[in-house]
């Protein structure tokens, strides 16, 4: 049976994140367009404006550069009090060396945020949360926010009635899952979305060094660091500028203390920070979150949608970036398809599909990725190759181009390996492999006879 | 102007497109003001003062003619440009993101109708 929003028609979205936060914003400015009036009621019992864990979502805070390009399009201005730092160049860091590829173009797109108001301990009262700055936005359109965790969700002929420990019951149309990793909320809807499966998750580890400004700005410029260094259990680490911090994010398996500290002692790693910093001791703001590794599995039913991390995301990368293609695409659907599990399949589904296949794609990219990683055959070619290409003009520079993309995640896994694949960087990277290990060896073999 | 802000800086004056030149990107303003001006007889014409969010060269997205205007920035503006190519792939996965860009032109083309009609 077909359902459809009416004039009047009230919606929940159960979290205020980035996800919730997008899709209340475009359903409501489709509805606009469509002369539909609606009521949106955005329930995140977070106050972003709190420094420190309480106001915070965990996540590296980078909006990528498809992702501002996109939000430019939509009339969407990021202000500057929100952004930390705007990143244009990436430095990658191997035990061979390092090596800076710049933005393809000459201007910054790629911002560094905080999801809240700033890390524990912060001082700076000025630092706005990017969280926040949404909210603000769909308030803006006319979006109620509620300071309220939902406690019970059931299902009505009618609707959907919701229960939080300050009200007994309301009554929704429609019930939107935007409640991230958050696993006693991703339970909740298991009762009121039939076969809704939670998706997979891995822990990460986020923290936050606090430095001077002009020291960030003299060891780090607008350049996001990323290692691709022989250590356990991590396929990615990155430094990420923020003004007076720098947040330092780990990807991989099984990330403890002890993965933490490899890295931190790692040479590559100090080198990028004043030599009397004690690394091990100065993020005074750390965490472990989960973050999605494997899709969720029936996300949507009549009158209910996951989005974002509670459905679908982007694997590694980019997850801001995923919350805004499953929000808009959900209220894509809510105003122009339906609210039914029919309207959902068809409009809302091949969206996450897209992003899931993707997403097998970027796991052989980071299988690919890791064999590198340990290979310091490969690393030499790897880097020789980037800064070779450096000198070339844009079109010519096929691997900085590739590992760009894989790093900021503004381009899809296939498009990426697509690109890959392409036989002149295939066969440029594999002289270069041969050519730079030769040249390696034969200075390696000067070294040793000259010390003989 | 604030350096955080994203996009390219043009400096007060700078030409940023440049009448009768190909181009093949949007540009959005972030930050400060850009005026929209043609040449008629040697004589500068000022057609429109633009501001953040508004974006101007969208012809050059649909066209593949030369660019119909100049516009020069008023004062320190910061511009973020959205690539042709980027723009096209959006769109072809969520063509609501060419309402704005709709709205936007069919906004400008009443200004124009009811310039023509006085």
């Amino acid at each position: 049976m077909e359902i459809e929003l009416e004039e009047g028609s009230v919606i929940a979205v159960i979290g205020g994140g980035p996800a919730g936060s997008f899709f209340s914003y475009f359903a409501l400015d489709f509805a606009k367009r469509f002369d539909l009036s609606i009521n949106i009621d955005i329930y995140e019992a977070k106050d972003f404006s709190k420094i420190g864990a309480g106001g915070c979502n965990h996540c590296g805070g980078i909006i990528s550069e498809s992702l501002s390009q996109m939000l430019a399009t939509d009339g969407i201005v990021i202000p500057s009090n929100i952004i930390r730092s705007g990143i244009s160049t990436y430095t990658m860091h191997v035990e061979q060396g390092e090596a800076i590829i710049n933005a393809p173009s000459n201007e910054q797109r790629i911002a560094s945020v905080f999801r809240g108001c700033g890390p524990k301990g912060c001082l700076d009262i000025s630092t706005r949360s990017f969280d926040n700055f949404l909210l603000s936005l769909c308030k803006q359109n006319g979006a109620t926010i509620i300071s309220e965790k939902i406690t019970k969700a059931k299902r009505v002929d009618d609707g959907i009635i919701i229960e939080s420990k300050a009200f007994s019951e309301k009554k929704y149309d429609l019930v939107v899952g935007a409640a991230g990793l958050n696993t006693k909320t991703l339970e909740m809807f298991s009762s009121i979305c039939p076969g809704y499966i939670p998706p997979k998750l891995t822990r990460t580890y986020i923290s936050e060094f606090h430095l001077e400004k002009e020291v960030v700005s003299k060891y780090f410029g607008n350049s996001m660091h990323v290692f691709l260094l022989n250590l356990p259990n991590i396929t990615f680490g990155a430094l990420i500028p923020k003004e007076n911090y720098v947040t330092l994010v780990l990807l991989g398996k099984d990330i403890d203390k002890e993965v933490v500290a490899n890295f931190l002692n790692a040479e590559q790693v100090k080198e990028c920070f004043p030599k009397d910093l004690l690394l091990s001791d100065s993020a005074k703001c750390m965490c472990y979150p989960y973050i999605n590794i494997e899709a969720a599995q029936n996300s949507f039913a009549d009158r209910v949608v996951l989005i974002g991390d509670s459905a679908s995301s982007k694997l590694y990368k980019n997850g801001i970036g995923a919350a805004y293609i499953t929000g808009r695409a959900a209220a894509k659907t809510i105003i122009f398809q339906g609210i039914c599990k029919t309207s959902f399949k068809k409009s809302y589904e091949p969206i996450c599909r897209n992003l899931n296949i993707d997403n097998k794609v970027g796991k052989f990219i980071f299988f690919v990725t890791k064999i590198i990683q340990k290979s310091n055959f490969l690393k030499t070619g790897l880097l020789q190759m980037i800064i070779n290409e450096q000198d070339k003009e844009l079109k010519k520079q096929l691997m900085s181009s590739v590992l760009w993309d894989t790093f900021t995640g503004s381009a899809g896994y296939r498009n990426i390996l697509y690109r890959f694949l392409n036989p002149t960087l295939l066969l440029t990277f594999i002289w270069t492999i041969i050519t730079a290990n030769l040249k390696n060896k034969n200075y390696e073999r000067k070294n040793t006879r000259a010390s003989l | 102007m604030k350096e955080k802000t994203l996009g390219h800086l043009y400096k007060d004056g700078e030409i940023i497109i440049k009448k009768g030149t190909q181009g093949n990107c949007l540009y959005v303003i972030q930050e400060g003001k850009v005026e929209v001006i043609d040449e008629k007889n040697g004589q500068e014409i000022k057609l429109a003062e633009l501001k953040e969010p508004d974006f101007f060269g969208e012809m050059g997205l649909f066209e593949k003619d030369v660019r119909s205007c100049t516009v020069r920035a008023l004062g320190d503006v910061k511009i973020l440009t959205v690539d042709k190519k980027n723009f096209y792939k959006s769109i072809h996965q969520d063509s609501s993101l060419a309402y704005r860009l709709l709205e936007k032109m069919s906004n400008r083309l009443r200004q124009v109708n009811e310039k023509i009609k006085f």
